[in-house]
């Protein structure tokens, strides 16, 4: 017996969660209707001006991201904590940095799922013009749903035993992704208007750098996480 | 080595904030043997069978499997090592088959889908390989644990009230995949409350009392 390698193992992980989540769509339905709502209440509370809202727009879209991803984080991990399931995992075995890798991934692309959904709402909220840059736009989305999965993902394995669990993520999460989503905010302000000083390409970069460093620290602390030494 | 011992406890202690759950253990598990393991409830048992299965390790002293350090060693232990657990470590949302074939994929089994039909056969669950776990009653997810433990073909079998949840059948079967386990050459580690059923099955016996080794009364 061989156990599965780390990419096979992360890809395994990665698949199990896409299969839970094709079951039960629990996080998906969850938090499409909870970032829908706070999109909503943004355009409300802002009032009826529309270049007001225009200007706002990718401040609103992410945070309505941001705060969905806390309802997507938590679940990821209660799933795992269900029936002690990640010592299975750990056991079977698959190696702790597999299992990040696979739940980062997941928990990305739910994101991204999630912000591709918010977009026609977004245009059809505050006005904005999708047809500027569609390719830096979704780059800039994939990259910030990375930025916020890879601490997510730690700081939700981390607070998944808590008694107040649902504060915690929050509150551990939020200091940690202001860096990360001041840029891909900027990022897509940037894709979604005029860039005259083409300040696009170093936000993307800055964005990048974010993810990178996010990804490195949380591929290194979570077997600790994780492992009960 | 032949000498070597599938397992041995050195001067073992765990703590869970100012409680000692298991408190200065030292056991040698004689080559070819297996092992009762009894106690009362929070006697130490099922923290002793996780220490041993690699998924916590000792506050104090170390544990020994094959001759290896379980906390330095546990990547190549764990592929050796199955835990029958209270917690069944199965995704309630997936299908009894999917999560068969999770673990085998995990463990890097091939010829998946054919062994994953197998073992659902033999625990008799074949009618419902494709229903979500979360449907299943306490004896059937049981079954699934123990097809997930069969997957493994371990070289020590941790089992921890193996009989718990399970009809007569069930009993009688789980009885049978003991001695099979053994016959592959196996080494049992069993926690039951079910003393004389455990007797039959094993030939050591290690009685816990509040973390320590006691004689049974």
């Amino acid at each position: 017996m061989k156990p599965a390698g780390l990419l096979r193992g992360a890809w395994l992980v990665l698949k199990k969660d896409w299969q839970l989540e094709w079951r039960t769509r629990a996080r998906l339905t969850a938090t499409v209707f909870f970032s829908l709502s706070t999109l909503l209440l943004f355009s409300f509370a802002m009032g009826p001006n529309i270049n007001v809202l225009r200007e706002h727009a990718p401040g609103y879209l992410w945070l309505g991201i941001l705060f969905a991803s806390v309802l997507s984080l938590g679940e990821s991990f209660r799933v795992e904590s269900e029936n002690q399931s990640l010592t299975g995992l750990l056991l079977a075995p698959v190696d702790a940095r597999s299992i990040f890798l696979g739940k980062v991934l997941g928990n990305a692309s739910l994101l991204f799922g999630l912000a591709l959904v918010l977009l026609p709402v977004t245009v059809a909220l505050y006005d904005v013009d999708l047809s500027r840059n569609p390719a830096a736009l979704l780059l800039a989305l994939a990259l910030g749903c990375l930025g916020i999965s890879a601490p997510g993902t730690v700081y939700s394995a981390m607070s998944s035993n808590a008694r107040a669990r649902d504060v915690m993520l929050p509150l551990l999460l939020f200091p940690v992704l202001v860096p990360m989503l001041l840029a891909a905010v900027s990022a897509t302000k940037f894709a979604l208007s005029k860039d005259v000083q083409e300040q696009l390409p170093s936000w993307l970069k800055l964005l990048t750098a974010f993810d990178l460093i996010y990804l490195s620290v949380g591929f290194l602390v979570f077997p600790r996480v994780v492992e009960d030494d | 080595m032949p000498d070597t011992p599938a397992l041995e406890l050195r001067d073992i202690s765990k703590r869970f904030g100012a409680r000692w759950a298991i408190s200065r253990l030292s056991y040698r598990l004689p080559p070819g043997r297996s092992l009762l393991l009894t106690g009362h409830n929070g006697s130490g048992k099922t923290t002793l069978l996780r220490m041993i299965s690699t998924a916590t390790f000792p506050t104090h002293g170390n544990i020994e499997l094959f001759g290896r350090e379980t906390r330095a060693h546990r990547a190549e232990l764990r592929p050796q090592v199955a835990l029958l657990s209270h917690a069944n470590f199965l995704y309630e949302d997936l299908t009894a088959s999917q999560n068969l074939a999770l673990a085998a994929r995990l463990m890097g089994l091939d010829g998946v889908g054919p062994r994953v039909k197998e073992l659902l056969e033999r625990v008799g669950l074949s009618a419902r390989a494709h229903n979500p776990v979360r449907q299943f009653s306490a004896g059937m997810r049981k079954r699934v644990a123990i097809a997930r433990l069969l997957l493994k073909a371990p070289k020590l079998a941790l089992l921890d009230e193996p009989f718990g949840e399970l009809d007569p059948a069930g009993i009688a079967q789980m009885e049978g995949l003991i001695r099979e386990l053994q016959a592959q050459g196996a080494t049992v580690v069993l926690a039951t409350h079910l003393i004389d059923q455990g007797l039959s099955l094993t030939q050591e016996r290690l009685h816990l009392e509040q973390g320590r080794q006691e004689v049974p009364k």
